[in-house]
Formats: structure tokens, C-alpha cells, sequence
């Protein structure tokens, strides 16, 4: 809401500095976005009068216009097509400051040469002056501007550009702020009472008003003025609405629109002539009926919209916008001005339905409530007599069928305390809401209050509270910390989980990434694991393809991430996200489980000139996952898996115990070349991909502590040929079964010449070790015999010598 | 044999000081200090002599020996001290050449905010909770007193989920982690501290400090005697922990639909202090947050008797809080997942 100074002193007076206005306005709740000095950067701009327009010599388009400044007179070349000999127009100097229509940026006005030209100064649209975004032809003042005056005399103000929450539709006009500044500035808001002549019949003889659908339309009023002449605003109107960010069009929209803004009270002005019957009635379209609004278009209606009737169809739905077939135009002599109240979900529906949101829509909205029709109606029928010479007709309409008294509610001193902290008395209350134009009277501790009809936001004593609050100002809330007992904290598993994975990870050189979770159904494609998958869940209204859909698995995004990086990332990468999937299930809401993936690509180690480089494979990624499970205190296992987004034969499930059963916790391999492809991403690409939820149980187990060896350990080295079907699994499921050994460690894997074809050798270290007592000799080889003639017995191996 | 004795000492002490090698040392010592060495023999003969020869040629005799043994220990320390120097500077390393390289990751800017966040709300006794990405209706806007066609949803466009309606309405992503504050009122009993963190989805047009996915993070305390004051000390206690001691704070009006009275903070411009910049739109001050003292028909949906109990809420974007701490002008960056950028933090 843009409000001039000007404007705003006609109601209240305005004790304070602009700036310190602002700031009280601000802190109560009315966000003064900027204050605008209309004018301010209108040095170098007057006002001018065109006298001539010729053709220009060397460009069919161009004009050159000469300008009556007053004392001087210039000649310059215009491309407008709205230059007319005699308008009144704003004229810049050279080194005028004006808005550069394409880059929107001040630039200081130069004398130039257009098209071989001399053309020493300007004619403003709106957009260089900084005005509004108009620039389709040069801006026309008023008739009565005077020529060689300033411009920012004539039309300069200071304006605050108000930014007005949803619950303040009253303040969505210089009325609804000048009572907030009133309280701020400690002064009274005086609206000037309005007084017209009526002559003639009474309006009830020429007009009818019905309203059918009353739950869709508490109140509507309306007068009637004849005789009125269709015409251009005075200066002192238009210079308002321009100021407020509008365009003057004609006498009657600009006073509509103009009350409008004073009161927010949305006004809708038909043409009398048009209206079968002299009738209004108030009634819900029929389903499927069609209509034309004003601005030319076929609109189809639904039976749950509201729409305003004469006696024959619809002339206009309601609050949104008029119809063709009622409208005003030049040749119209008689006005029926509409001041009505309509319910505003209803008209948020109809609007949002058909597209048509306007100034008006959106106020009525908000709930301006019923009280605003006759005040506006007034002034606006006052304007219309005055301005168009119309004479209005005896009396208004005023059908009420929704009236309500309102009814007062009681704030306590206790209440207040109890929720602001700070104990204001009834006086001070009384005070306060007195200030903001609420009907208070104090009973003790209680104040009994009546919201005034423009404040239909105030409806419960938290309301109240509030008004009270904000009048003190918060900053005079002093600052406590909750005093009461810390309520029952539990562990957050799943967090602290989160915390330790992440951390170890980025501790391993992994980065972690975050990834939108929309995404596109090609990239679902691009990875699909399963082809059994089950359908990913979709957006019903999309803003781009690239999110449509919610991920079912967080591999996409991290391989385009790793891809994209690589445009400028040599040598390893190594990604991770930790994040939800989406997995739609029947009835309900998705499920959401929370999964760890991470990739890894190119080098293991950073480049150096101490190592050599080598590509990391599925052994890196076993690695990475064997070191992360060991830190987060997690016995693992890996079998085979089946994945197909992963090398055949290049991947692995990770496994684990949990109360006695087996659970898969997730997989690790090389991701399938076909879709490493896809991404085109070159060389070996390691995935894995784990359930947080499935890890969950197992993190939080706690492992009872293993008392350190007292007796020293034996070591002993053990290599076997095996066949090279043999697994390193089988050979230790063997040898871990033995009491005495407490650890096996694989140190070579060797195949080629030395051993036979079909072949290859293992080379082992076993740590003997017993709890309580040291090992001889003899017990370990005793131990290392069985040991050799079970691997011999179960898998056919042989020592290597 | 005192002058025996003299002349040893002055002939040994001599040629040590010309000793530079352990080699020439250990010479040296089985020269003097040997079983065959002149005075070990002198020591020996001590018994042949008489009883005051015996006393004042056996105390001289004892007395170089010491003397030599301990000059031979400072002669030894000295001659290896002197070696470890010259094999030290042949080992040599160029402190500018780059270390081995160890990994070191990162963990994402916004994990960390939310973390840090988090930690600071859970100091003050606050759970962490979380909740769904795709929520009903109901607990994103209808338990939280933004009905249908209410104007607050105007300012929360919805991206809608293509999944049938259930009794809570339809499935939206939820545009704000205030509907964890809905389930939170629903599933726990006073008193109540939770903080809420998690992805939030707005139908919005994207730019450098929009974007239509982002993180907020939201809180609740529910206890009898809870003010706004306490509401005042929490976030004022969270703002200086987070952007740093002497920052100023200021509180004002605002409006949301689930508070009453409702409540915006600002902090001081962390970047002009106050004086006013590009980046505070010259007005000096940074708007951080929304809160306000929970609106009793909030309350009540959660089966909460505001006439019993007192309670705040408050809820911010998280993106903005790196943003403002480390200069970042664009929201994207952090969503682009470009290494570059990541590894700064
Ligand atoms: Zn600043």
C-alpha cells in the first residue's frame, strides 16, 4: 500500500519526523518498506506545454515537438504516440536524472544528436520519472498544471510504501493508516463529514436492490447520480492516484478507485441506462452461464459464484469484476454506484477460479467487513456530484441482512499479564485501545471492548492483548528466560546416528552434498535399481519437469552431482548425501525412510608427489563402508547381491545380525558402466547405499566391554593354495571357529606362475591368543594342525612351501 | 710416584682434548682408564707401599681416575651431540613441499547451521522432533488456523501430491516446518519444548534469496506461566549465541495466522552493524524470524487448554542464517553442490 504524506495529513496531523513515523508504523506491524520522495529526483524536470509537433526530417517514426517552458521554449525530438499538441507534459533538462527505461537505472540526461537531430532535453513517461513501469507513451499532465513550474512542485510527496499483513485489510487505505499514525503521534483522526445535495426522486422510485444469496452478501448499498458527464480527473485527483501507484482513466473510475484506496472499501460503478429494470439483485450464477467481463473476456460461471443481476442477467460478479453489458463509458449520463460486503472465501475462490485478482478481490478477501460501504459510498457519490456534475438522487439503498452487533469482548488485566509478562493496569489498557479507535470501559481488572466495524480482525481477547502489546511497544517487554522446570528430554537416535555418520565420513574425505528432493521421472529412469520398482510419487502441479516427482532413491542427484563436478574437478571425487526417499503406500501419507548413499570416482588418494595414482574400485568402497561400521560399533557382513544398477558381478549386500536374525542394512558395488554411461561419468564409479532405519537398532545397541589381554599372544603365518572358487569367507568361517585364535588377518592373494593353473594362494597371520594363561608352543601347533586338516578336509587345501 | 701420577694426568687430559671420534675415544679410555693402563697399575701396586705413601698416593691416584672417567663421559656426550647435528642436516626436509595428503571431507554448510541451530534450542531444553515432507492439510494449514481460502495461503503456494485425500484433507509437501509443531501439540503433553527442523516446499519462483525448497526450522514451548517475555529471552538468548554477543536484537509486530500476538525479530545488520547497506536494504537491521504466542485455537486443535497453559512459537529459514554469517549473496550455491563452494566450509 503506497501512502502519500499528503494524503495522510488530510485525517490526522502528523506530529513526528517522516522517518519516526515510519519506524512506529514499522514496529507496530505496518512494514514501511521504503519511503518514497516523489520528486526528490526531479531536479532539472518542469513543466511544459507542447505548442508544435513536426515531421522528423530523416525518421518517419520521430516526431520533433516544441515545448512552451514558459520563460523558454525547445524543440525535441519524441517518438510517443501519445503527442498531442496542447497536453501539459514533463519536460527534462539536459543533466535531469532520469530512469533509463531499458536498464532501469538513473542516468544523467546528455544533450544528443537523433538521427542527425539536436535534441537538448526530454519528454518523460512514467517509467523515466520513476512514477510507475509505464512507458507506452509519454506521461500527460492535468490541464490546469502550470507551465515553467518544477514538476516535483506540482506533483512531489513523500510516500510510505506500506507492506500490510493479511489480517489488516483496513489498513490497505490512507484512512486505516492514519488511524494507526494517530495512535503513534497521539492525535485524533478526523475524517471530514460529507455532505451533498440530493434532488429529485428518491432512489427507492428508480432503484431496487434483492438479495437472494444473503449468506454470500451481508450488505449492499447503492445510490444513483444522473446527469453526469464522463471526463478526465482533476489535477489534484490524479496526482493522488499516481502517487499510489495508479492511473487516472476517467472521472468515475478514478473516484471509485480513489474511495477506494481512502477507505479499502472496493466500489463498483454501473451504467444506470443498462440496468433492466433499475434493478440489483444479489444472486449465485447459474452453473455454466455465460458472461462477458469488462475487460472483453467469455468467462464461464459456476453455480457457486456470486454474481450482481438486473432484472434480466448478470451485470457483474461480484467483487471481481463488471460485466460488458453494465459498464460505463463516455456517452453514460447516470451512475448506480455499488458499496457492498461479500464473503470473502467465496470471492477468494471465484477470483483465484478465473484468474481475476485485483486491488478490489484481494480486499475483499481479506474480510473488510460491512461497515465500510456507507462512508465510502458517500464519498464517493459526494465526488462523483462534485467532479461530474451529476446530481444525485434522494436517500441510499442499503439492504443489511447480515447485520450483527458487535459483540464486546473482555480482556483482563490478568489475562494480559499472564500471556505478555508484564502487568498493565485497566487505565492502561482503557488507554491504549482508546488510542486505536476501539470503544473500551474498564470494570475493575476486566475492560469490556467493542471492535470498531473497520477492524474485523479483532474477534477474541488474545486480539485485545495484542492492541495493548503493541501500543506499549515490544522492545518494552522485558526479556526473560522460561523459568520453569526443563521438561522430559529424550535421546534423538537418529540425529546422534546422522551426526556420527556424517562426520566419520567427511573424516574419510567424503563431501556431503544436499540435493533437492523433487527430481525428474528421466533421472528416476536413469538409475532405476529394481524394474519392479514401484511408481515414484508425482506433483500434481509441477512448476518444470526437472521436479515432478519425489525421489525414490537418492542415487540420481549424487551421480549428476558427481558428474557435474567433474568439469572441473580431476583426480577423486567422493560424495555423500544423507537424506529421505519417497515411497508411496496405500491410504496414507508416503513412507520416508532416511538412506546414506555415497559414490566415489577416480583417484583413492589426493594427487601427490609422494604417492602414485590409482583408480578406486569396488575394494575402496568396501573399505570406506568396513571402516565406517567399525567406527559406529556395527558387526557386518557382505554376501552376494542382485542390484541392478550395480556391475553383476562387481557388487555386494552389506548384512547384519540383530536379535538373532539377519537384517540387510544395504549395498555396496561398481555402479552398472551402462548407467555410469547415462551420466557420463568415465571410469570406475563406487556406490553405496545403506538404511539409516536399518541401521538405527544396531548403532544404538550397547556392546558390553571385552576385558584386554593379559597373557601375551602367539603369532603364526599360514599361506594355502586353494582352488580360486575357494572364498576368503570360507577359509575364515573355518579358522575363526577355533577358541584359541583370536584373530585372522589376510595379507596376500596372489595368483600366477608360482602356483598352479586354477590356483591361487592365501597367506594368513593367526594371533593365538588364551584368557588366562600364556600360550606353549605345543598348544599352538596342536591348534594349527586341526586348523590345516579341516581346510584341507572342507576345501581342498594344501600349505605352500 | 705423585709425580708419576701428575705426569699421567697431564699427558691424558692433553690427548683427550685432541680427540674427535668415538673410535679414538674408546682408544683413549683403554689407553688411561684400562686394566693395563699406568694408573690401573699404580692402583694395584698400592699394596707393596707404606701405610703413609699408601694413603696419599692412593687418594691422588683415585682422584685422577675420576677426573679422567668423568672427562671422558663429557667428551663422549659432546662427540655424539656434535654427530646427531651433522647426520640431522643431512635429513633435511623442505617445509614448503605439500604434506601427505590425509582425506579430509566436508559436511554440507546447511547440516552444519542446522546442527549448530539445533544444539543451541537443545541447551535450553529443547527436543529435537521431526515429522513428514508430504503432509495432510490439516497439519500444514487447517490446525494452524489458516483455513481454506484463508489469505495466508497465498503466501504459501503448495505443490500438491498426486495421491488420493484421506480424512485430513489432501497431501501437500508441507510449505513450512510448522506443521510438525501441529503434530507435536497432537502427540505430547505439557509441558512441551520441541524444535522442529526439515525440508519445506514453496509453489514460488526461484532466485538468489528464493527458493521453492529450503529448510526452516520451527520451535514450541507449552508450560503454565509461559510469556512473552520468555519468548523475548529464548530468541534473544538464540540470536546472540548464534551471530555473537553484542549484537542488537529488535522485536516487532507481525502476523501469523497460528500466533497471537505475533512477533517478527531482527537483528542487527551483521554486515554494516547497524549503519545501513546493500544487503539490510539500508534499514540497518536483518528480519531473522517469525514468532508469537501460539494462537489458542491452535492450542486447542492439539487438545491444549491455553486458559491453563501459556505458550510461544517461533520458526525461521535456515539458509539464511550461513548466508548472513559467511557473506553468501546466492541461496542456490547451496544447492548446486559445487565442490568448490562446499569446501570452503
Ligand atoms: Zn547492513
Amino acid at each position: 500500500m503506497k501512502v502519500p504524506l499528503k494524503w495522510l495529513k488530510d485525517y490526522v496531523k502528523i506530529t513526528l519526523p517522516v522517518t519516526e513515523l515510519a519506524e512506529g508504523l514499522t514496529a507496530t506491524g505496518l512494514e514501511v518498506g521504503e519511503i518514497i520522495n516523489t520528486g526528490g529526483a526531479w531536479e532539472n524536470v518542469i513543466i511544459g506545454e507542447v505548442t508544435a509537433i513536426n515531421p522528423h526530417p530523416n525518421a518517419d517514426r520521430l516526431k520533433l515537438a516544441t515545448v512552451n517552458l514558459g520563460k523558454e521554449q525547445e524543440t525535441v525530438v519524441c517518438g510517443a504516440p501519445n503527442l498531442n499538441k496542447g497536453d501539459k507534459i514533463a519536460f527534462a533538462r539536459v543533466g535531469a536524472r532520469l530512469i533509463n527505461p531499458e536498464t532501469r537505472k538513473a542516468e544523467e540526461l546528455k544533450a544528443a544528436k537523433i538521427r542527425g537531430v539536436e535534441s537538448r532535453g526530454m519528454i518523460c513517461s512514467e517509467r523515466e520519472l520513476g512514477i510507475s513501469d509505464s512507458h507506452e507513451g509519454i506521461m500527460v499532465l492535468a490541464g490546469e498544471a502550470e507551465v515553467g513550474t518544477a514538476l516535483a512542485d506540482f506533483m512531489g510527496d513523500t510516500v510510505l510504501d506500506i507492506d500490510v499483513t493479511a489480517n489488516r485489510p483496513d489498513c490497505l487505505s490512507v484512512v486505516g493508516i492514519a488511524r494507526e499514525a494517530a495512535a503513534i503521534c497521539g492525535e485524533k483522526v478526523n475524517i471530514p463529514e460529507i455532505i451533498y445535495e440530493e434532488v429529485g426522486e428518491p432512489i427507492e422510485k428508480q432503484a431496487s436492490v434483492e438479495i437472494i444469496d444473503s449468506e454470500l452478501c451481508p450488505r449492499y448499498c447503492a445510490s444513483l447520480i444522473t446527469n453526469v458527464k464522463i471526463k478526465e480527473s482533476p489535477a489534484w485527483l490524479q496526482e493522488r492516484l499516481i502517487a499510489c501507484g495508479q492511473r487516472p482513466i476517467s472521472n468515475i473510475v478514478d473516484i471509485t478507485n480513489y474511495i477506494m484506496l481512502e477507505y479499502g472499501q472496493p466500489l463498483h460503478s454501473f451504467d444506470y441506462e443498462k440496468l433492466k429494470g433499475g434493478k440489483i439483485v444479489v444472486q449465485r450464477a447459474k452453473d455454466g452461464e455465460k458472461f462477458y467481463t469488462l475487460d472483453g473476456e467469455e468467462r464461464k460461471l459456476t453455480g457457486d459464484m456470486l454474481t450482481i443481476r438486473d432484472g434480466e442477467r448478470a451485470v457483474a460478479i461480484a467483487g471481481v469484476m463488471g460485466g460488458l453489458n453494465s459498464d460505463v463509458t463516455e456517452s453514460t449520463t447516470s451512475i448506480l454506484l455499488e458499496a457492498a460486503s461479500f464473503k470473502a472465501t467465496s470471492l477468494h475462490h471465484t477470483s483465484r477460479y478465473l484468474g481475476l485478482t485485483s486491488e478490489a478481490s484481494m480486499r475483499f478477501e481479506r474480510d473488510i467487513g460491512a461497515g465500510l460501504t456507507i462512508p465510502a459510498l458517500k464519498h464517493a457519490t459526494q465526488l462523483i456530484a462534485e467532479l461530474g456534475g451529476g446530481k444525485v438522487a434522494k436517500g441510499i439503498i442499503d439492504v443489511y441482512p447480515g447485520k450483527k452487533d458487535p459483540e464486546p469482548i473482555t480482556i483482563t488485566t490478568e489475562k494480559t499479564e499472564r500471556l505478555i509478562g508484564v502487568a498493565y493496569n485497566s487505565e492502561q489498557i482503557v488507554k491504549a485501545l482508546t488510542a486505536l479507535g476501539i470503544e473500551c470501559k474498564a470494570e475493575g481488572a476486566k475492560v469490556r471492548a467493542t471492535a470498531p466495524y473497520w477492524r474485523s480482525d479483532i474477534k477474541i481477547e488474545e486480539d485485545l492483548i495484542e492492541e495493548v502489546a503493541r501500543f506499549y511497544g515490544y522492545d518494552k517487554i522485558p526479556l526473560t528466560l522460561l523459568g520453569q522446570e526443563i521438561p522430559r528430554q529424550d535421546p534423538s537416535p537418529e540425529i546422534n546416528l546422522k551426526k556420527a555418520i556424517t562426520t566419520s565420513l567427511a573424516g574419510m574425505g567424503f563431501q556431503e552434498i544436499m540435493n533437492y528432493s523433487l527430481t525428474s521421472l528421466d533421472m528416476i529412469n536413469k538409475v532405476a535399481s529394481d524394474p519392479d520398482t514401484v511408481k515414484p510419487l508425482r506433483l500434481t502441479n509441477p512448476m518444470t519437469a526437472d521436479q515432478e516427482y519425489l525421489r525414490p532413491s537418492l542415487r540420481g542427484n549424487l551421480l549428476s552431482t558427481l558428474a557435474a563436478n567433474r568439469r572441473h574437478e580431476e583426480g577423486g571425487v567422493a560424495l555423500f548425501e544423507v537424506g529421505k526417499v519417497y515411497i508411496p503406500r496405500k491410504n496414507d501419507l508416503p513412507d520416508e525412510p532416511e538412506m546414506l548413499c555415497g559414490v566415489m570416482n577416480g583417484d583413492r588418494a589426493e594427487r601427490s608427489w609422494l604417492g602414485s595414482e590409482s583408480a578406486c574400485d569396488f575394494y575402496d568402497v568396501k573399505g570406506v563402508m568396513e571402516g565406517l561400521f567399525r567406527q559406529l560399533g556395527i558387526d557386518i557382513s557382505f554376501e552376494n547381491s542382485q542390484d541392478e544398477g550395480l556391475h553383476p558381478a562387481r557388487q555386494a549386500a552389506i548384512t547384519a545380525t540383530n536379535n538373532g536374525r539377519k537384517v540387510k542394512l544395504g549395498v555396496i558395488g561398481e555402479v552398472h558402466p551402462k548407467t555410469a554411461d547415462a551420466f557420463e561419468i568415465e571410469g570406475t564409479v563406487c556406490l553405496f547405499e545403506i538404511s539409516i532405519g536399518a541401521m538405527l537398532p544396531l548403532a544404538s545397541q550397547v556392546k558390553m566391554y571385552k576385558p584386554v589381554p593379559r597373557f601375551p599372544s602367539t603369532v603364526r603365518d599360514m599361506a594355502l593354495v586353494v582352488d580360486t572358487s575357494v572364498t576368503n569367507q570360507q577359509i575364515l568361517d573355518i579358522v575363526k571357529g577355533f577358541k584359541l585364535i583370536s584373530e585372522v588377518e589376510l595379507f596376500d592373494v596372489y595368483a600366477g606362475k608360482q602356483v598352479a593353473e586354477g590356483k591361487k594362494s592365501l597367506a594368513y597371520r593367526l594371533i593365538y591368543q588364551a584368557p588366562d594363561h600364556t600360550l606353549t608352543d605345543e598348544e599352538v601347533n596342536k591348534v594349527q594342525e586341526q586348523v590345516t586338516a579341516r581346510l584341507a578336509k572342507e576345501l581342498g587345501v594344501t600349505l605352500r612351501k | 710416584m705423585l709425580n708419576e701420577i701428575e705426569k699421567i694426568k697431564t699427558e691424558a687430559l692433553k690427548q683427550l682434548g685432541g680427540t674427535d671420534n668415538a673410535k679414538d675415544l674408546e682408544a683413549w679410555r683403554v689407553k688411561y682408564l684400562g686394566k693395563k693402563s699406568p694408573l690401573t697399575q699404580i692402583l694395584r701396586g698400592l699394596a707393596g707401599l707404606s701405610i703413609e705413601e699408601r694413603k696419599a698416593v692412593g687418594a691422588a691416584a683415585n682422584q685422577l681416575k675420576n677426573q679422567l672417567e668423568n672427562a671422558s663421559t663429557e667428551k663422549e656426550t659432546s662427540l655424539r651431540e656434535a654427530q646427531l647435528k651433522t647426520e640431522a642436516q643431512k635429513e633435511s626436509v623442505d617445509i614448503s613441499l605439500p604434506g601427505r595428503p590425509y582425506p579430509a571431507g566436508h559436511v554440507h554448510p546447511i547440516t552444519k547451521t542446522i546442527n549448530e541451530v539445533s544444539d543451541i534450542f537443545v541447551s535450553m531444553g529443547f527436543q529435537i522432533l521431526g515429522g513428514p515432507d508430504v503432509e495432510w492439510d490439516y497439519y500444514n494449514f487447517e490446525a494452524l488456523n489458516i483455513p481454506d481460502e484463508h489469505p495466508a495461503r497465498d503466501n504459501m503456494s503448495s505443490f500438491w501430491i498426486d495421491a488420493p485425500s484421506g480424512e485430513k484433507g489432501k497431501q501437500l509437501l508441507r510449505t513450512h516446518t510448522t506443521a510438525i509443531t501441529a503434530r507435536t501439540l497432537e502427540n505430547y503433553e505439557p509441558p512441551i519444548r520441541a524444535v522442529e527442523v526439515g525440508k519445506c516446499y514453496r509453489y514460488e519462483a526461484t532466485d538468489a534469496t528464493h527458493l521453492n525448497i529450503f529448510h526452516h526450522i520451527d520451535g514450541i514451548a507449552v508450560d503454565k506461566g509461559i510469556t512473552m517475555g520468555d519468548l523475548k529471552g529464548v530468541l534473544y538468548e538464540f540470536a546472540r549465541r548464534y551471530f555473537g554477543g553484542e549484537r542488537k536484537v529488535r522485536f516487532r509486530v507481525d502476523y501469523f495466522p497460528f500466533v497471537e500476538p505475533g512477533v517478527e525479530m531482527a537483528i542487527e545488520c551483521t554486515v554494516c552493524k547497524g549503519a545501513g547497506c546493500r544487503v539490510c536494504k539500508n534499514s540497518g537491521w536483518l528480519e531473522i524470524l517469525g514468532a508469537g504466542m501460539t494462537h489458542p485455537y491452535v492450542l486447542r486443535r492439539g487438545g491444549i487448554d491455553p486458559e491453563e497453559y501459556g505458550s510461544f512459537a517461533f520458526g525461521m529459514g535456515i539458509e539464511r542464517l550461513p548466508m548472513l554469517r559467511y557473506g553468501i549473496e546466492d541461496m542456490r550455491l547451496f544447492y548446486n553442490n559445487d565442490l568448490r563452494f562446499l569446501r570452503q566450509f
